[in-house]
């Protein structure tokens, strides 16, 4: 449906990616560690390497959780848009089919949270 | 000899009509669709403005004398109140963290309230609802500017407020109120009034003021709370104005029901999804609580608005589909709030603080199905990690939705254990929503909610640092660049209650008053 308007009504959204100075967005969420309040927002650029994110970013976005340093990356399952989903570490955001303003969550099996609370 | 016959006074009604209906005439040299132009396009059809029935006989130079009267007297408490240094007798200085709330987040919308009934009153062909508009944008001027000089002596001493609406306009969650009411006035005039004069005014507004009201009332801020009572009386007026507009639309054609319908839905979600901010003051930032939101939910919308909607079905209204979602989140709107402000200390204009075993008890005994279970273990594991000097700051930016930019917090409804994700792919780009009804109002308007400013995304555009920052050089600082755009201070007006200048001074001035020193 389209907006009631007095006149044409073209604007132009105020999000694309070439407005991120090379960078797209990306989301990523920890499933059952509600602790952390909602999914991040990432600026990354198409050419970083995925495994970069496992190694250089999430520590200091979740390394305060107990949970964190538990986690087995080789046993963690990933959703992309809600469905299963294998990223390559080795590969690119690009490469692994990321674009801007993807969302991409993560489960670590057997790690539910603060006294299993999903916390 | 002539009698001398004294002059007639008008009556009540012949006064009205003469001094609201009778000030108006039909053009002769020019089309009505000129003078009206924002009439048609919103597919409203009105065949008969004089069916509008007046809900209340207030003709404008009555209007000012009551409100002259009120004026003097909310004053003159305000003034008493000052000058016993008043502010010294609320609970404790948490509370103050409400006033910050209130001013920069509701005050400002009041402002935007009285440009949005000014527009729409400009608007309507008919007289009636002309003057009633004018009245209610008056008011809600008035309300903006009353409750800045209530908020105003606070300010002299408790950080946060200096530059309230500055803030409002750029400050991540502000937007969420913001960007509602920009939503609303940005809208036709008519959707306007089923937006604020209707789902906001009648439906929604007694879980905005009576809570922040009874909220002042209960801890002891007798500024605020006189404020509320001096609006009383209009809040009244608005909202009978509010139903008289739904009555009087859905009675004029029948192809208008399903277009109010609508708006009535979207309405309520968006309007509720601003009194997710209500709902943790009232929980968690009251000292002295009043009721829980729950509560407050369950008295003033499940049974008030449950009897408006059955008034509104001999119209062909139903209730919102939105409010079985909503009766699924009363359990859990509050602590997801809380903990979401918790983890963002560090970006706000207020403090915020873990609740004490106490408090930790009552909110137990009103949520018993939920808060043991699902938030008093990180709750408890906050408070004993703060204790420890390791206080838990979230300094990563969140994924907001792109309806009401609150960040995606929310459960799915029925599993509190899950994020709710909901998307929409709208030509080149991805959006993302918090829950199926904020997805539902992009659906239906995607061209509008492209354009959101969302505050996130603009941080990492580059747009929200002071004007010549550099983000490229070494040890560039987001957060304190982001801080200074907001005028706000790092370590004054954020972070944890426990330990900021307004608990050291609030105790030491209080302790002056009642202690010798």
């Amino acid at each position: 449906m389209a907006v009631a308007a007095v006149k044409e009504y073209n604007f132009p959204p105020a999000d694309t990616v070439d407005k991120f100075h090379g960078a797209q967005l990306l989301y990523i969420g920890w499933e059952d560690h509600l602790m952390f309040c909602a999914p991040f927002a990432f600026p990354f650029p198409p050419t970083m390497r995925f495994g970069d994110i496992l190694v250089g970013v999430l520590p200091g976005v979740y390394g305060y959780h107990p949970d964190f340093a538990q986690i087995d990356w080789a046993k963690a399952e990933w959703f992309k848009s809600g469905k299963p989903w294998q990223p390559d570490v080795e590969k690119s955001l690009a490469e692994n089919g990321l674009k801007h303003k993807d969302v991409i969550r993560f489960r670590t099996p057997g790690l539910t949270g603060i006294k299993g609370s999903c916390s | 000899m002539d009698m001398q016959v004294a002059k007639k006074k008008l009556g009540l009604k012949e006064r009205y009509a003469v001094m609201t209906r009778g000030l108006d005439w039909t053009p002769s040299y020019q089309k009505m669709e000129d003078i009206y132009p924002y009439m048609a396009y919103e597919g409203i059809k009105i065949h008969d403005w004089d069916k509008w029935e007046d809900p209340f006989r207030l003709t404008m130079d009555a209007y000012w004398k009551y409100q002259s009267e009120k004026e003097r007297k909310l004053y003159s408490v305000l003034d008493a109140y000052i000058q016993s240094n008043g502010h010294l007798n609320v609970t404790d200085a948490r509370y103050l963290n409400t006033v910050k709330l209130f001013v920069s987040g509701i005050s400002p919308l009041e402002y935007v309230a009285h440009r949005g009934f000014a527009h729409a009153g400009r608007q309507f062909p008919g007289p009636g609802p002309r003057v009633a508009c004018l009245m209610q944008s008056l008011d809600e001027i008035r309300h903006a500017q009353t409750q800045i000089h209530a908020v105003s002596n606070y300010n002299k001493y408790y950080n946060g407020m200096h530059d309230f609406h500055h803030a409002h306009d750029r400050v991540w969650f502000l937007s969420v109120p913001k960007s509602f009411f920009d939503d609303a006035i940005t809208a036709g005039p008519f959707e306007f009034m089923v937006a604020i004069g209707f789902s906001f005014e009648y439906v929604l507004t007694n879980l905005l003021f009576v809570p922040f009201v009874s909220g002042a009332a209960y801890n002891g801020d007798m500024g605020t709370m006189t404020f509320g009572f001096s609006a009383q009386s209009d809040e009244a007026r608005h909202m009978t104005l509010g139903l008289e507009v739904i009555k009087f639309i859905l009675q004029q054609d029948p192809a208008n029901v399903p277009i109010v319908q609508r708006w009535i839905d979207k309405w309520t979600w968006r309007g509720y999804r601003v009194l997710t901010l209500v709902a943790m003051m009232m929980d968690y930032m009251l000292p002295k609580r009043t009721m829980s939101w729950k509560e407050a939910w369950e008295v003033y919308f499940e049974q008030n608005g449950g009897a408006l909607f059955k008034d509104l079905a001999r119209y062909g209204i139903t209730i919102p589909k939105c409010t079985e979602h909503i009766a699924l989140e009363k359990d859990h709107l509050s602590h997801q709030a809380w903990g979401t402000f918790y983890n963002y200390a560090a970006a706000t204009n207020f403090h915020t603080w873990m609740p004490d075993a106490d408090e930790m008890e009552w909110l137990s005994a009103k949520y018993p199905e939920s808060y043991d279970k699902y938030y008093r273990p990180r709750m408890e594991f906050w408070r004993e990690e703060a204790a420890k000097g390791n206080r838990f700051y979230n300094k990563t930016l969140p994924m907001l939705c792109q309806t009401c930019q609150i960040p995606l917090v929310f459960t799915e409804p029925g599993d509190p254990t899950k994020i709710c994700y909901r998307e929409v792919d709208y030509k080149e780009d991805k959006y993302h929503f918090c829950s199926d009804h904020c997805k539902k109002i992009f659906e239906d308007e995607p061209e509008k909610y492209v354009q959101a400013w969302m505050p996130v995304h603009q941080i990492y555009q580059g747009n929200c640092f002071p004007e010549g920052t550099d983000p490229t050089v070494e040890g560039f600082d987001p957060l304190a660049a982001v801080m200074k755009y907001y005028h706000l201070e790092f370590g004054r007006d954020n972070l944890d209650f426990e330990g900021s200048e307004d608990q050291k001074n609030f105790a030491e001035w209080r302790g002056q008053a009642t202690k010798n020193a």
